[in-house]
């Protein structure tokens, strides 16, 4: 009988014929990523490290992204112990405020490859399942002890399929694609799961399945993933990895799914989440009532130059609306410097946009575009729980960022399709 | 003992408002902050011993440990939930808190009712009835019985390091 994505990569990596789903395997993952919480996590072990030492510093990446530039004394303090704790312990793969959010850098600093299974302490570490890498969040405590392992125990996850067929329409994004599915399967629907994601993946770019990936965790899954293919391989050929480097993973056409479905990306629509909760999706034309004072358009789930380029197309020349305010929140500074390059952010800025440095900004509420009572956002980011934005009695809508772009021309909640 | 009884999807941000992530990390800092936008009351009112009974996907949302590290600080003998989310559950192993997945009985259970949980035997009795939960593996037994993941992977180093 055939195996998953899941059961394959982890028979590799436990040197195993096969391992079924249900089975508790130990394993040693290519990378452990941390990012501010890494202060934190440190702390759990300072004592333990000094008598066992760091299990392997090849293994870890930290990223400081979350509270950047620091906040206030606090985070500043944090930020200051975890560059202490890099220079202690030769951790080469650093990286200060401005390179941009974990998850984006992991990718685009050649840290994750095909086949690679990749844990970090930010459940938006499902992201990699884009590159091919199972890839899946951990706590501290979990991360913690990895520092002084190196290895941690995983349950073989049950996997779902879901077939994508056809192909996005023009002014619909892969973001409306996944909150279209997670609007289907429901913010539990895939608990414990490793989601595979097969058919007509060739219409989707890398940064299409970024997204998609980045947003698996909403829908409860364990990890999200994508085949390699052309479009894979040439992501990898762009940023300097040889075929050599990776062995790809991919299922076997007669594995055992828990449930198989089918979207048909041809009727996906502009959607939006509505609060508070990721499942509650409504075709974002049913909306156009909604006033926003926020938009913000960036995140790890769509910070991107080709979201910033939908955006500047769809905004153009004219000025976001005198009734809300726009926030610019590159994923990093390589995708900030892209959009540059084609004039987007120059656009956006013109148009009224307020640009933020790459980071996580405002998505968790610490700093920077934190929302007052009463107030809505639409945002590309990836949660819209309540408190999210740093205040209980503000609003959060989810929207790809042609809806986002829209919607700042308007001042309210704007099927992309009614301003081009 | 006291029952706090709450819904589906309860989510990190309401157990522990994001805003705190990196600037509280200790027992005490965290403890007046636990599920404030969700209940205020809780922070002030809960006592050792009490337990939480919730619905589908508790803990969904973000790695923060917090809520489980605060949950167990301030002596929650038990979450019991229909299911948990996949990072969350793995917290709870984590820190020894006890999650437990017992979809019938949130099922049955109505604000009101007497609650006695018997973690050693397995047993949850919610008024007249009891419902059975099935104990960990093995392999995460270790780690509960250990007092949670570091002192489990302490003991480990020091057996290999014995052993050497």
């Amino acid at each position: 009988m055939g195996m998953t994505f899941a059961e394959k990569i982890f028979a590799r990596k436990t040197g195993r014929q096969a391992v079924k789903a249900g089975e508790i395997v130990f394993c040693k993952p290519d990378r452990i990523l941390m990012h501010d919480n890494a202060a934190a996590i440190t702390d759990k072990v300072l004592k333990d490290l000094t008598e066992f030492g760091l299990a392997d510093p090849e293994q870890v990446v930290i990223v400081l992204d979350h509270t950047v530039p620091a906040v206030d004394e606090k985070t500043a303090t944090g930020h200051k112990r975890i560059r202490e704790f890099v220079q202690k312990y030769g951790i080469k793969r650093f990286f200060d405020i401005g390179t941009g959010v974990c998850h984006q850098v992991m990718v685009e600093k050649r840290l994750v490859l095909p086949g690679m299974v990749v844990v970090g302490s930010d459940s938006h570490t499902c992201s990699y399942g884009a590159v091919n890498a199972f890839a899946t969040g951990i706590d501290r405590t979990e991360a913690a002890a990895l520092l002084l392992t190196g290895e941690t125990w995983f349950k073989v996850p049950e996997s779902i399929r879901i077939f994508l067929k056809g192909r996005l329409q023009e002014l619909v994004t892969a973001k409306d694609l996944i909150l279209t599915i997670i609007g289907k399967i429901g913010a539990d629907g895939a608990d414990y799961c490793s989601v595979e994601f097969w058919g007509d993946v060739g219409h989707l770019t890398l940064d299409d399945r970024f997204t998609i990936a980045n947003m698996g965790v909403e829908m409860g899954a364990k990890n999200a993933v994508f085949p390699v293919d052309e479009i894979t391989k040439g992501f990898l050929g762009a940023i300097g990895i040889e075929r050599k480097e990776w062995q790809d993973v991919w299922a076997d056409g007669d594995a055992v799914y828990r449930q198989e479905l089918t979207f048909e990306m041809d009727k996906v629509v502009p959607v939006v989440a509505t609060p508070h909760k990721v499942d509650n999706c409504k075709p974002a034309g049913e909306l156009k009532d909604v006033e926003v004072q926020q938009c913000l358009i960036g995140t790890c789930t769509n910070g991107r130059a080709s979201d910033f380029g939908l955006a500047a197309e769809i905004i153009g020349k004219r000025k976001v609306s005198p009734k809300t305010r726009l926030l610019l929140l590159p994923a990093s500074k390589s995708e900030l410097e892209k959009a540059l390059d084609a004039g987007d952010i120059q656009t956006l800025v013109e148009a009224g946009g307020v640009l933020l440095p790459p980071g996580c900004g405002p998505c968790l509420g610490a700093h920077q575009g934190v929302l007052a009572p009463g107030e809505r956002c639409i945002s590309t980011a990836n949660r819209n729980f309540r408190g999210r934005m740093g205040c209980r009695d503000a609003e959060i809508y989810l929207a790809s960022p042609a809806t986002v772009a829209a919607s700042a021309l308007t001042g309210r909640i704007t099927d992309p399709r009614e301003v081009m | 003992m006291r029952v706090w009884f709450y819904g589906d999807d309860i989510n990190t941000d309401m157990l522990f408002p994001g805003k705190y992530t990196y600037t509280c990390s200790k027992p005490e800092e965290i403890k007046p902050h636990l599920l404030e936008d969700l209940d205020p009351e809780f922070a002030k009112a809960v006592q050792p011993g009490d337990i939480i009974i919730a619905g589908r996907n508790f803990g969904c949302g973000s790695s923060r440990e917090q809520p489980v590290v605060g949950l167990k600080a301030v002596g929650v003998a038990a979450v019991i939930a229909k299911s948990f989310a996949r990072i969350f559950y793995r917290a709870g192993i984590n820190q020894g808190l006890l999650l437990i997945e017992a979809p019938d009985a949130v099922e049955f259970y109505q604000p009101g009712m007497a609650v006695e949980l018997d973690a050693a035997a397995g047993i949850i009795r919610i008024g007249e009835r009891e419902f059975s939960f099935p104990k960990p593996p093995p392999e995460i037994l270790g780690i509960v019985e250990a007092g949670g993941l570091l002192e489990f992977t302490r003991k480990r180093l020091r057996e290999r390091a014995v052993k050497r």
